[in-house]
């Protein structure tokens, strides 16, 4: 092996020598044994490189081990996650039907605070004064009287072509001129209040003798009175955010309803 | 230059045609390759020695592919395949190792 005379010029000489063309059984068989070689490698080489392959079998068990413990939380985590599906879809169900709770309310309130229009059966209560009889304070009579009676929406209208929805804070004032002011809105003869309630109610606490009806009808203003099956009251009132006042948060706050 | 020929053929249908490895000789590919690599590097450095004979190359190139397979045959057997394997890729290596460096000596002197 440590042949002192090898000189690398020798060792080149060789190697040239043995890359020359040179054939023979020998040759062949080296050149299918390197082609064997080459095909091997290049498809080990090629292979798809699996770690599983190559593990130990202590470390495959620590792996087998270590995907059992992550199924078994990953099953845990499917039924908490199921659990948390099963408790939204009835909480959806409760939140529907706390919305559709909400938005009655809304449309009570809506209708009692006269932010909405409402419909229904009522009277209607021409009052035609042309002797400029009516005021004020004949008006808010005739309206105490139908909320004693259960009107649940009014509009009182007046010429010209004005109407005013009338909620609990509308004031009933006098103008100068003569005219009656409903919510600060002036309104002259002749009057239309359309009350939306039990018509039939209505229409009797209207008729009561010595109430504000009569009193106007003896004043010599001419009061119609007529029953109707529906009723539109349309105007609407424009709520001022209140200033001063603020909700008080009550401590059940759950259980105001 | 026909066996350098063959290699490079080797190489290229390895590569072109694509195919999978066996499962049953998935681990027995690797080291038989290594074990085909030190035949070779031995034939190397017997060339440039100038002992170069055809017959000894293929009968050690068959018999180091054949005994490094059966000795991981035989660790796989014993349940000591992975220990084995690393046995024979590290004396492999080794004599890689030392044709390599025998085989840099003689074309390069140094």
């Amino acid at each position: 092996m440590s042949d002192e005379q090898l000189t690398p010029a020798l060792a080149r000489s060789r190697l040239r020598e043995a890359l020359s063309w040179r054939s023979g059984t020998g040759t062949v068989i080296s050149t299918v044994l390197l082609a064997a070689l080459g095909f091997a490698a290049a498809i080990q080489i090629a292979a798809p490189d699996d770690v599983l392959d190559r593990a130990s079998r202590a470390d495959l068990i620590q792996i087998l081990d270590g995907l059992g413990t992550r199924a078994e939380s990953l099953e845990e985590e499917v039924t908490r996650l199921e659990e948390a599906r099963a408790e939204l879809i009835a909480g959806a169900g409760d939140s529907e039907a706390a919305q559709a709770e909400a938005e009655d309310r809304l449309n009570t309130l809506g209708i009692l605070a006269g932010t909405l229009p409402a419909l229904g059966p009522g009277v209607e209560l021409g009052v035609s004064d042309p002797g400029g009889v009516v005021d004020g304070s004949s008006m808010l009579s005739t309206i105490q009287e139908l909320r004693d009676a259960g009107a649940e929406a009014m509009q009182v209208s007046g010429a010209p072509e004005r109407q005013v929805r009338v909620v609990a804070s509308t004031a009933f004032t006098d103008s100068a001129t003569g005219e009656v002011v409903v919510g600060g809105v002036s309104l002259g003869p002749p009057y239309t209040i359309t009350a939306v309630g039990d018509p039939a109610t209505l229409s009797k606490a209207l008729g009561i003798p010595g109430g504000a009806v009569a009193t106007m009808e003896s004043a010599g203003a001419s009061v119609s009175i007529r029953e109707s099956d529906e009723l539109v009251v349309d105007a609407l009132h424009q709520p001022t955010e209140p200033s001063y006042a603020r909700p008080a948060v009550p401590e059940d706050a759950d259980a105001v309803g | 230059m026909i066996p350098v020929i063959g290699l490079v053929i080797g190489i290229v249908l390895g590569v072109a045609l694509n195919v999978s490895v066996p499962t049953s000789l998935e681990p027995y590919l690797p080291i038989a390759v290594v074990a085909a690599l030190d035949a070779l590097l031995g034939a190397g450095r017997a060339t440039l020695e100038g002992v170069f004979d055809d017959r000894v190359f293929v009968v050690s190139f068959v018999s180091n592919v054949l005994l490094a397979t059966l000795i991981v045959f035989l660790g796989n057997q014993l349940g000591v395949g992975a220990q084995l394997t690393t046995a024979v890729i590290v004396v492999l290596g080794i004599r890689i190792f030392t044709n390599a460096a025998a085989m840099r000596r003689l074309l390069l002197g140094a």
